[in-house]
């Protein structure tokens, strides 16, 4: 495995590393969408704990995606955009959870 | 040091750009960033390629820094404003890293580039040329630099702040969530270290909090000012945001930032860890 010494975002439209291992992450993963339905790219897409405390931001890549490795629980993702902004909450399980985030 | 000589605002940036004896630097991990867009007359730094050594596990020397900033064309007497994504981690790394080499006068851009694009303030890809300089740096100030043993002495004794997310303090997850959860052998934080993560020191468009905001955040978590504080995270980038902080912004005397952090920390041997979400004991 190789070890990526870095905290800066991976790009948000390639597919899972082949390192990740489904069986133990808990993937959240979706798509930031305007009020219209169109996709919004480079939004700022944050993971905010239970709590509502800071977890991890990332920018969405063109097709708009987002993906973070979570933990089970309760999440709320929130999006910022030249758009708008918009948020919603999840309940994330091991594996891969989908979830859209609207802004406007 | 204060906010008025440490950060500047995305106002004073833009009617600054081009400005002669000011260099704006973009600092990332991911230098994508800077390649799709930049602040006009910027130019990049890559925090792995640039500024870290590529054989040991450290930064790069004074004589490796003299020689990146003199092709890059920054000169001794430039105000450096430095930027970047990931709500200034990487700048802020980079900044200690000017500071901890002399650098007279360098600034961060407050809100970097998150608050930059949601402004839609302008940005261009053209890459700027600027002429070599002869930069000659100061020995390193490890009055700001925190090493490992000096890490171990301070538990129980001095403030120590780990500024990763509380689930990472607690040690429910190695690294910060959009990343795969590799790295430190084990899991927790240093024992008697409170947890403050960086991202309360930080708006949601990436600016800092009001001085009385950032005041009554660390009071309230326990940080004792008549002490010297260590901040730490899991690489040194995020506590980097955290030393600009206490450092700069608030004026303590004594704050280090240990760079080795947890993923130097969480693999050493016999050392003391900590679980869940209290302090716990030295």
């Amino acid at each position: 495995m190789t070890v990526d010494q870095s905290c800066a975002a991976p790009d948000q439209a390639a597919p899972l590393p082949a390192s990740v291992d489904l069986e133990k992450e808990t993937v959240i993963t979706g798509t930031v969408t305007a009020t219209d339905g169109t996709v919004v790219g480079g939004a700022y897409v944050r993971l905010l704990d239970a709590t509502g405390e800071f977890a991890a931001e990332v920018v969405t890549s063109p097709a708009g995606q987002f993906r973070f490795f979570a933990a089970p629980g309760t999440w709320t993702l929130r999006a910022l955009s030249r758009h708008g902004n918009g948020d919603t909450t999840v309940t994330a399980v091991r594996g891969i959870t989908e979830t859209g985030v609207r802004v406007g | 040091m204060s906010r008025d000589t440490a950060l500047v605002s995305a106002d004073w940036a833009e009617k600054n750009l081009g400005a002669p004896g000011v260099v704006f630097v973009e600092v990332d991990e991911d230098t994508n960033a800077y390649d799709g867009g930049h602040l006009p007359g910027a130019i990049k730094l890559d925090w792995k390629t640039d500024l870290q050594d590529p054989v040991r596990r450290d930064f790069v020397n004074k004589e490796q820094f003299e020689a990146l900033l003199s092709a890059r064309g920054i000169g001794n007497d430039d105000t450096v404003v430095l930027y970047g994504g990931n709500n200034n981690w990487f700048a802020a790394y980079a900044y200690w890293y000017f500071k901890l080499y002399g650098h007279g006068d360098v600034k961060l851009l407050d809100g970097g580039r998150k608050k930059w694009e949601l402004d839609a303030r302008p940005l261009v890809k053209d890459v700027p040329s600027r002429e070599q300089t002869s930069y000659s740096a100061q020995e390193p100030d490890t009055s700001i630099r925190a090493f490992r043993d000096e890490v171990v002495k301070a538990i129980g004794a001095q403030n120590l702040v780990d500024v990763r997310s509380p689930d990472e303090y607690a040690g429910r997850l190695l690294a910060p969530a959009h990343l795969p959860q590799e790295q430190a052998q084990r899991a927790g934080h240093i024992p008697t270290a409170v947890s403050v993560p960086w991202s309360k020191a930080a708006n949601e468009d990436g600016t800092f909090k009001s001085d009385d905001e950032l005041r009554a955040i660390y009071a309230a978590a326990g940080l004792d000012e008549g002490k010297d504080t260590i901040a730490y995270c899991r690489i040194g980038e995020r506590s980097s945001h955290t030393w600009f902080v206490l450092k700069e912004l608030l004026g303590h005397s004594s704050v280090k930032n240990y760079d080795g952090s947890w993923t130097e920390y969480g693999s050493l041997v016999g050392v003391p860890v900590a679980l869940g979400d209290e302090p716990g004991k030295a």
